[in-house]
């Protein structure tokens, strides 16, 4: 019987692929490497990769500790690299409008009633739930991928993340 | 043209296979080949390929926009209702006047497609098998596998593993860890709830989770963000159609490689090729259909914007075929 080997990849090496054009602008496929883009971005940058009209896909540089974020709607978290935790916390008042998109950054320590903590791994998919604050730590440089909406945070740079010829 | 009869075959052929007719639309198969016939063509393909590109176009609910089963057979979703076709996205048969196209509601043409399902797959053959996972589509009729061709597509409400939602996947549930991700780690989150949030505070092994997948090329609604949806899914061989895009879609590949073929939606006409690695994020435009190759099987997330206004917004010029412009 076959012995495979899947091929994950991550900060530490990734071999990256790419548009053969026959009769196409490479732009069209908006083609970037999720580590790559981690390996360049600041910590807790949440820098899209993925675009499809208001709703992303973003990347984040998980290093230290992050601030606290309020979400309107539920946000999920995927670990791709590295070991994240993250806290979440029911806050006292409402912090977000139920109606906006996209997390926004809380400045301190938020009031409310801690919910639990999830320590994820590469692979582990996590749930951050509509109303409610998350932090994450990362003792070691790790990467995340975020589903959510664009927001006031999300940072796009297509033109220095993806390939153009 | 719009909707006609089904016609379901009473009499199986010499081979044991029944024919079916939907509208203007006939076809029947024997030990090797399907035989579609409409009224200005006709049309013969091999039987596993026609087999596994129905069994998507029936679980997918004929999924979002043009599923081609080859050059020149498919379907076209209007969400409601769905076109059939013959040559319609092939150039050379639109300038021939060889395509033809009719329209049924959608519960007819599934009816109909479930049915030549139920009736054309053999008991040991499975179309959402890997090649080296399954028997043999060809030869005589040898009972049937209606607990393949009636798989329900998992669509996670808000996301798989919570309370009330799509459960997880184990050994004792009848989903053992595939040949080709026995070194996947399968160790889950640590996961610490305070009394009250145990519906809120979730987490799950997704990678584990898409080990232990017994279907190819069938993505599956793991979590749900307004109407963006994450919809991982194993690919080994070849996606049995060449989807044509409705709307922007995303792959983001999480393990091993995929090849896409792209090619102009319209006319078939190549575009471009996307190789993705482990990492490697891309989107497909709205105006292109795309076929791909997976060497070993591996692991991808499609992303989809499951916006029912959104086919129209880009028909009518108010959505560009790209996501973004830079």
């Amino acid at each position: 019987m076959t012995k495979y080997k899947t091929v994950f990849a991550g900060l530490d090496g990734y071999q990256k692929g790419g548009v053969e054009v026959i009769n196409d602008d490479p732009k069209n496929y908006v083609f970037s490497n999720i580590f790559e883009v981690a390996t360049k971005a600041k910590p807790w940058e949440k820098v899209a990769v993925a675009k499809n009209q208001e709703y992303v896909l973003e990347v984040i540089r998980a290093e230290g500790t992050s601030s606290w974020r309020a979400t309107p709607h539920d946000e999920f978290a995927m670990v791709v690299d590295g070991e994240v935790v993250i806290d979440l916390l029911d806050p006292e008042q409402s912090l977000v409008d139920p109606s906006a998109s996209g997390s926004i950054a809380v400045s301190g320590e938020p009031k409310g009633t801690p919910m639990g903590k999830i320590t994820a791994r590469r692979g582990h998919l996590a749930l951050l739930p509509a109303g409610r604050c998350y932090r994450m730590r990362a003792e070691k440089p790790s990467v995340v991928l975020l589903q959510t909406v664009l927001g006031p945070d999300t940072v796009e740079r297509w033109s220095e993340i993806c390939q153009k010829y | 043209m719009t909707t006609s009869p089904i016609q379901l075959g009473d009499v199986p052929n010499e081979h044991g296979y029944r024919p079916f007719t939907l509208g203007g639309f006939h076809f029947e198969r024997d030990e090797h080949f399907v035989h579609v016939t409409w009224p200005t063509g006709r049309h013969v393909t091999a039987a596993e390929p026609f087999l596994k590109a129905m069994m998507r176009d029936v679980a997918w609910n004929f999924f979002y926009g043009t599923v081609n089963f080859d050059a020149v057979i498919g379907t076209l979703n209007h969400y409601g209702n769905v076109d059939l076709f013959a040559g319609r996205f092939n150039e050379e048969y639109r300038k021939a006047e060889l395509d033809h196209s009719e329209n049924f509601p959608h519960d007819e043409i599934k009816a109909t497609f479930q049915a030549i399902l139920n009736d054309w797959v053999n008991a040991d053959f499975d179309p959402f098998a890997a090649p080296m996972e399954t028997g043999s589509a060809y030869g005589e009729k040898t009972g049937s596998n209606t607990a393949a061709v009636t798989r329900t597509r998992i669509a996670a409400k808000r996301m798989v593993g919570l309370p009330d939602d799509e459960p997880l996947r184990s050994d004792e549930s009848g989903y053992p860890v595939n040949r080709a991700f026995l070194d996947v780690d399968l160790d889950e989150p640590i996961v610490e709830v305070e009394k009250g949030y145990e519906k809120e505070v979730s987490a799950f092994n997704f990678f584990g989770y898409l080990s232990r997948s017994d279907v190819t090329w069938n993505p599956s609604v793991v979590s749900v963000c307004r109407d963006s949806l994450m919809c991982p899914t194993t690919e080994e061989f070849i996606l049995p159609i060449i989807h044509g895009n409705d709307r922007v879609e995303w792959f983001l590949q999480l393990s091993d490689e995929i090849i896409w073929e792209v090619e102009d939606r319209e006319s078939g006409k190549p575009r471009a090729k996307v190789v993705m690695k482990a990492g490697d994020c891309a989107a497909m435009p709205a105006d292109i259909r795309h076929q791909g190759y997976s060497p070993k099987r591996s692991m991808l997330l499609v992303w989809e914007n499951n916006s029912p206004d959104l086919p129209d917004m880009i028909a009518r010029g108010e959505a560009p075929t790209v996501p973004v412009t830079f």
